[in-house]
C-alpha cells in the first residue's frame, strides 16, 4: 500500500515554505476552485478514478497546500469526460482546472509555444 | 499639370492591392497539403470551376445568404457589392462606347465624369448617364444603411455588432467616404459642365446657386482617388479582404478543399479572411444570454487574423454549431475551433497505460452507455428494459468499468489523448463479436461513429435502433395524450443531422409539439462539454432560457435523447425532462 | 380585541395562534389540509430524546381547545387587501378582518427524484428520511422484497448543499434526523449494518452531540466523510453506492441492502406565491426574509405581516415552538401601537 511516503522526513505542511504559484495561476481563470468543500463527489463518480488510484479531489487539495511532486503524473490520467462537474455540489469547474494545470506544466516546462503556431 | 497625376493614389492602391491578394492566394495555395493540391489542380478544368463563378456571383455579389437570414442586412451587402460591380461594369462598358474601342487608359472609365465634360453623343450617352447616375444612387442607400447599421444596430434585428480595430476603422472611414464624394464630384462637375443626366445637372445647379463650384472640382476628384487609394490600400489589412477571400474560398470548397482538424495549414486563413464579420453568428449564439460577449466565432476568425487568440476566448464555447448554421460564408467555425484547440494544447501530456482491456463477452449487441449516462439511472434502466423486451443477447459494456468514449478529450483538442482511449474501446468491442453498437449518449454516438474504425458493427444511437424494434413489431409502443415538445440535442442534430428518427419514435408514443426553434435551430441546452471556461451559473441561464421557451407551448413534458441534455434541462426544475428511452419504456408492452 | 389571520395549521401555526388568544385576540387559522399538525403528523419519533410525535401533536391538539379560535380547514387566501392597518383576507367567500397575519406556511421536503444519480424511485428500497419514519410507524423495517436489510446506507445532504438543485444552505435537521433513524433502525435490527454519508455533521443543538456519540458508541453505526456520487442496482437485486471515503483519501465502493435519502427541507413551492399575496419577500433560497437575523425572525418586510416556523428557514420542532412563541410576543408589540 502507498501511503504516500517519500522520504523520512517530516510531513507537516509549512505553510510559509510553500509555492503558491500554481494555485495563483489557477484560481486566476479557474475562481470557482475557492469554494471546494472536499465532498469528494467528484473522486467518487470520476471515470478515471473508476479505473486507477486517481483522486482528483486530492489532487486540487495538495495544489492548495503547495505539494506538486507527483502532480504531473497524476493529471495526466483524468479522461475530461466532465462527470466532475456534473455531481459537484458547490459547481467546481474541474474539468477546466485540469485543462489548466496541463497548460501550466506545459508553460512551466517552456514546451508551449506562446505564440499562435499559425504563420 | 494636376489632370496628369491626380488618379495616382488610385492607381498605386489598385496595384497594392493586386499584389497583395495574389501574394496571399499563392501563399495560400502553396501551403496546402499535397492532396488539397491535386484537388485544385482537377477541379481547375471541372464544371466545378463554372458552379463556382455562378456561387461568387450570388454570394460575393447579391450576398444571397444574407438576405435569407436578414433583409436589410442583405440589401446592405448586396447595394454596396453588387452597386460597385455594376458601376465598374457599366461605367467600362460606357467609356468603350465613348472611345469606340475597348483600349482606352484604365483611369478613364473609373473616373470617365473627370474626363468628359465636353458635350457629346456617342451612342447611348444619356441611358449610360441615367444608368450611372442610378446605380450610384442604389450603392448610397447601402452606405446609409451602413452608417445606419453601425449606430443603431437593433434597427437590423440584430443585437450586436462587431467591434472594430485600428486599421479597420480607416478602411471604414474610407469605404464610407468613397461613394459620398463620388456624388460630389459628378455633382459638382455636372454643375460646371452639365456633363450628366438632367437628376446630376438639376443637383449640380443647386450647388452652383450657392457659390461658384469651379475651384472645387480639382480638389474633389483628388480626393475620391485617394480614398478609393487608401481603402485599396487598406483592404487587405481590414476585414474587407473578406471580399477576395470569400470568393477565393468558394472555388477551394468547390474544388474540394476541406479542413482537416488535424492537419492545421494554410486552408485556415483561407476561411479566416473570408469573415466579412457580418455579426450574424453572434446574434445566433446562446452565449449573449449568459452575458459572454467576446468567444463568438466572429471574434475567435478575428484573433486567429489578428494573432491575438486567447484560451479564454478560445474553450469558451459550446460548439453548438449554431453560429456555422447561420453563417453565409459557411465558413466551418466549429472545425477551425477545434484546429486551433489541437494546436494551443498539443503539448499537454496525457498518459493512460491504465487502460486494459477487461472482460469482454459475446453478444449480438454492445450497449456502450457512457460516462453520463452513469449519472442519469432511469436512462439506463429504461434501455436494459427495452433491450430485455426485444430479447437481445446484449452485453452491457460499461456496467462497471470502461474508459470514456473520447469525445470529451477531442472537444477539448486533445485528439492523440482521445486515441487511447479510442484503441481500448474498439479492441472490447471487436472482441465481443457484436454486429451492432448501441449508445444512447449523442457524444459517444458521434465518436463511435466519426473517429472509431469499427469494420462490420453498425453503430446505432438509441432513437434509431428503439424505432427499428418498434417497426419491425418488438416492441409495442401504447399511446399516451401527453404533449411534449424534443429537444434536439447539438451533437445529434447538427452534429449527426439525426432529426427524423427521434421524432418518428415519439410520435407512436405521445404527441409532438413543433417548434419555431428545432431541428438545425434547435438551442443548445448550455450543458455542453465543448466549454471548458463558461461557469455552472451562467450555463444555468442558458438552461433556464431554453425551458422557458419550451414553456411557452405548454407541453406536459420536455424530451431529450441525451443524458447531459436530459440533467442539464432536469437541473431548472420547470417542467419534467425525460429521455426518449424513459417515454419508450413507460409505453412498452412486450410483443408476444 | 384585535383580529388576527393565520396561514397554515401545522405546529407553527397551532402555537402562535394560542398564544395570540391567550392575550384575548380573536384569531382565525386557515389551512390547506383538512387536519391540523402539518408535516409533524408524518413523523414517528423525534429528536434527541425519542419522543413520540404523537406527543406534540397531542399537545397541541389539547391546547387549542382551551381557545375560542376559529378554523376554517380546506381553504387557501386568493386575495388580500389593505384595510386601514389591517388588511381583508379573502378565502372562497368569506372575508376575514385581520389587524395582523401570521405566515406558518412551513416547508416542503426536497422531491428526491430530482438527484437522479441516487436511484429514488428509480431502484428498489432507495427511501427518504420520511418514507421510513412511515415505516417506523407501520412497524415494518424490511426490504421491498421482504428481508430484513443487512445493510443500511443513510445519505446526508440530499439536496441541500447542493448548488445543482440551487439549494445552497444546509437544513440543519437532516443529520440530527439521520442519526435518530440510525440508532432507531439499530435497535430495531441490532445486526444490521448502519453507515452514515456525510459531508460534515452538524450536531448544532443540546444532546445532538451526545446522541451522535451514543451512536457510535452503543449502535455501532459508522460515519463515513463522503458525499455519495452514484447508486446502482446490482445483478443481486442488491444496491450500490459510490463515493469516496474522504478522511482516507480513497473512492469507496459498498453493497447494500438499503437506502435512506435525508432529503432536506425547502421552502414550499408555494410559499413565492403567498409571498407575492402578501407583498412580502423572499429570500433567494425561497424562504421568508426576515427583518433582521438577530432581532427579528418573524417580522417580515411589510407592516403587520409576520412569519413563524420552518417558512422562515428549517428548523427543528423545538425551535418551531419558540419561534412560535417569540412570533406571538412580536405580533402583541405590535397590536399595542395601533
Ligand atoms: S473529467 Fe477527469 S477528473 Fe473529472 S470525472 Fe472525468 S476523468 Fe475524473
Ligand atoms: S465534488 Fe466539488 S466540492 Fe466536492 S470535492 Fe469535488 S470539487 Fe470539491
Ligand atoms: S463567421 Fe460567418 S456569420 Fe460570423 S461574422 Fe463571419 S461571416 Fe458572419
Ligand atoms: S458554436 Fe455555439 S456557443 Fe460556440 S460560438 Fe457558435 S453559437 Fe456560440
Ligand atoms: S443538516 Fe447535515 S445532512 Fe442536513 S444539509 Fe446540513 S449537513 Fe447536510
Amino acid at each position: 500500500m502507498d501511503f504516500g511516503y517519500t522520504t523520512l522526513e517530516t510531513r507537516s505542511i509549512d505553510y510559509d515554505k510553500f509555492d503558491r504559484k500554481l494555485i495563483e495561476y489557477l484560481l486566476q481563470y479557474e475562481p470557482s476552485l475557492l469554494v471546494c468543500m472536499a465532498c469528494g463527489g467528484c473522486t467518487a463518480t470520476c471515470s478515471a478514478g473508476n479505473l486507477v488510484d486517481f483522486n482528483i479531489r486530492r489532487i486540487q487539495l495538495m495544489v492548495k497546500r503547495g505539494e506538486t511532486d507527483t502532480l504531473k503524473a497524476e493529471i495526466d490520467k483524468c479522461m475530461l469526460c466532465g462527470k466532475c462537474m456534473l455531481i459537484c455540489p458547490r459547481g467546481v469547474n474541474l474539468r477546466n482546472v485540469v485543462m489548466l494545470i496541463k497548460k501550466k506544466l506545459s508553460i512551466d516546462s517552456g514546451q508551449l509555444a506562446t505564440k499562435n503556431n499559425i504563420k | 499639370m494636376f489632370s496628369d497625376y491626380f488618379y495616382y493614389p488610385f492607381l498605386i492602391g489598385t496595384i497594392f492591392l493586386f499584389v497583395v491578394v495574389i501574394g496571399r492566394f499563392v501563399k495560400w495555395f502553396m501551403g496546402l497539403s499535397k492532396i488539397d493540391k491535386i484537388r485544385v489542380r482537377i477541379g481547375l478544368f471541372s464544371m466545378k470551376t463554372l458552379q463556382s463563378v455562378w456561387e461568387s456571383v450570388r454570394e460575393g455579389l447579391l450576398h444571397h445568404n444574407i438576405f435569407k437570414t436578414n433583409k436589410m442586412l442583405g440589401y446592405m451587402h448586396m447595394s454596396l457589392a453588387f452597386g460597385w460591380f455594376l458601376l465598374i461594369v457599366v461605367g467600362h462598358i460606357e467609356t468603350s462606347c465613348y472611345h469606340g474601342s475597348m483600349f482606352f487608359p484604365f483611369q478613364h472609365s473609373i473616373f470617365f465624369r473627370y474626363y468628359v465634360t465636353e458635350p457629346t453623343d456617342f451612342p447611348g450617352h444619356a441611358f449610360f448617364n441615367y444608368a450611372m447616375e442610378i446605380l450610384l444612387f442604389f450603392v448610397l442607400s447601402g452606405v446609409m444603411l451602413a452608417y445606419f447599421k453601425r449606430f443603431r444596430s437593433k434597427t437590423f434585428g440584430m443585437k450586436r455588432t462587431t467591434r472594430m480595430r485600428y486599421g479597420d476603422r480607416i478602411g471604414l472611414t474610407a469605404l464610407w467616404l468613397i461613394f459620398p464624394v463620388r456624388f460630389l464630384c459628378e455633382t459638382f462637375t455636372a454643375g460646371v459642365y452639365h456633363n450628366g443626366s438632367p437628376i446630376f445637372n438639376g443637383i449640380g445647379d443647386a450647388f452652383a446657386s450657392v457659390g461658384d463650384l469651379n475651384p472645387w472640382l480639382n480638389p474633389l476628384w483628388l480626393t475620391y482617388s485617394v480614398v478609393l487609394g487608401v481603402f485599396f490600400v487598406a483592404m487587405p489589412f481590414t476585414r474587407y479582404m473578406h471580399i477576395p477571400a470569400e470568393i477565393n474560398l468558394i472555388f477551394l470548397r468547390n474544388w474540394g478543399v476541406t479542413l482537416k482538424e488535424r492537419r492545421v495549414n494554410t486552408f485556415t486563413l483561407a476561411e479566416v479572411y473570408s469573415c466579412s464579420r457580418c455579426g450574424i453568428c453572434i446574434d445566433a449564439c446562446q452565449l449573449n444570454l449568459a452575458g459572454i460577449k467576446n468567444s463568438q466565432s466572429v471574434y475567435v476568425l478575428k484573433n486567429i487574423r489578428n494573432k491575438n487568440l486567447t484560451d479564454e476566448v478560445l474553450f469558451n464555447c459550446l460548439l453548438c454549431g449554431k453560429c456555422q448554421e447561420a453563417c453565409p460564408v459557411g465558413i466551418d467555425v466549429n472545425k477551425l475551433r477545434i484546429t486551433q484547440r489541437i494546436e494551443t494544447t498539443k503539448q499537454y501530456n496525457s498518459s493512460y497505460d491504465y487502460l486494459k482491456t477487461g472482460k469482454t463477452r459475446q453478444a449480438d449487441i454492445v450497449y456502450f452507455a457512457g460516462c453520463m449516462t452513469h449519472l442519469t439511472p432511469s436512462i439506463k434502466q429504461s434501455m436494459l428494459k427495452i433491450l430485455d423486451h426485444a430479447g437481445e443477447n446484449y452485453w452491457f459494456m460499461d456496467e462497471n468499468k470502461a474508459p470514456c468514449c473520447g469525445r470529451p478529450l477531442m472537444l477539448a483538442g486533445q485528439y492523440d489523448a482521445a486515441q487511447k482511449l479510442i484503441d481500448t474501446n474498439t479492441k472490447m468491442i471487436l472482441e465481443s463479436g457484436a454486429k451492432r453498437l448501441l449508445v444512447n449518449c449523442p457524444i459517444c454516438y458521434k465518436v463511435f461513429k466519426e473517429d472509431y474504425q469499427l469494420p462490420g458493427v453498425e453503430v446505432l444511437h438509441h432513437s434509431e435502433y428503439i424505432l427499428d424494434l418498434v417497426k419491425q413489431g418488438r416492441l409495442d409502443v401504447n399511446p399516451s395524450d401527453l404533449r411534449a415538445v424534443y429537444h434536439d440535442p447539438c451533437e445529434l442534430g447538427r452534429g449527426s443531422h439525426i432529426y427524423e428518427q427521434p421524432r418518428e419514435l415519439l410520435n407512436t408514443a405521445l404527441t409532438l409539439v413543433p417548434m419555431a426553434r428545432e431541428r438545425e435551430k434547435a438551442l443548445c441546452c448550455g450543458g455542453s462539454l465543448a466549454n471548458t471556461k463558461i461557469s455552472m451559473a451562467e450555463r444555468d441561464v442558458l438552461a433556464g432560457k431554453a425551458m422557458e421557451e419550451f414553456a411557452t407551448y405548454a407541453p406536459d413534458l420536455v424530451v431529450t435523447s441525451c443524458p447531459l441534455c436530459k440533467k442539464t434541462f432536469a437541473k431548472v426544475d420547470s417542467l419534467p425532462v425525460k429521455d426518449l428511452a424513459e417515454v419508450v419504456a413507460g409505453a412498452v408492452e412486450r410483443k408476444v | 380585541m384585535k383580529n388576527i389571520v393565520i396561514i397554515g395549521g401545522g405546529i407553527a401555526g397551532v402555537e402562535t395562534a394560542c398564544a395570540l388568544a391567550e392575550g384575548g385576540n380573536h384569531v382565525t387559522i386557515i389551512e390547506r389540509d383538512d387536519k391540523l399538525g402539518g408535516k409533524l403528523n408524518q413523523w414517528y419519533c423525534l429528536f434527541p430524546d425519542f419522543k413520540k410525535s404523537t406527543q406534540v401533536l397531542d399537545y397541541i391538539k389539547n391546547r387549542i381547545k382551551n381557545f375560542d379560535i376559529e378554523l376554517k380547514l380546506k381553504s387557501t387566501v386568493e386575495k388580500v387587501e389593505p384595510n386601514g392597518d389591517g388588511y381583508f383576507i379573502h378565502t372562497g367567500n368569506v372575508r376575514y378582518a385581520a389587524d395582523a397575519v401570521v405566515l406558518a406556511v412551513g416547508y416542503d421536503l426536497f422531491d428526491a427524484t430530482r438527484k437522479e444519480e441516487l436511484g429514488y424511485k428509480i431502484y428498489d428500497n432507495v427511501f427518504t428520511q420520511a418514507d421510513i419514519e412511515a415505516k417506523f410507524r407501520s412497524g415494518d423495517l424490511n426490504t421491498t422484497f421482504g428481508k430484513a436489510p443487512e445493510r443500511i446506507a443513510i445519505v446526508h445532504c440530499v439536496g441541500s448543499r447542493d448548488e445543482k438543485c440551487h439549494n445552497m444552505y444546509c437544513s440543519k435537521v437532516c443529520c440530527v434526523t439521520g442519526v435518530k433513524q440510525a440508532i432507531e433502525i439499530a435497535k430495531f435490527l441490532p445486526k444490521t449494518e448502519i453507515f452514515c454519508f456525510y459531508m460534515d455533521l452538524r450536531m448544532y443543538d443540546k444532546h445532538f452531540e451526545e446522541l451522535y456519540r451514543s451512536a457510535q458508541e452503543h449502535h455501532n453505526i459508522q460515519f463515513i466523510r463522503g458525499r455519495v456520487s452514484e447508486v446502482s442496482a446490482t445483478p443481486d437485486q442488491r444496491l450500490s453506492i459510490k463515493t469516496e471515503d474522504t478522511l482516507s483519501g480513497r473512492p469507496m465502493k459498498m453493497k447494500l441492502d438499503m437506502i435512506i435519502l435525508l432529503a432536506g427541507m425547502e421552502a414550499k413551492k408555494n410559499t413565492r406565491q403567498v409571498a407575492r399575496l402578501f407583498d412580502v419577500e423572499t429570500e433567494e433560497s425561497g424562504f421568508l426574509r426576515s427583518q433582521d437575523f438577530h432581532l427579528g425572525a418573524g417580522i417580515l418586510s411589510r407592516k403587520g405581516i409576520f412569519a413563524a416556523g420552518a417558512c422562515i428557514s428549517p428548523m427543528s420542532i423545538k425551535e418551531t415552538i419558540e419561534n412560535a412563541r417569540s412570533t406571538a410576543m412580536q405580533v402583541n408589540q405590535y397590536l399595542k401601537t395601533l
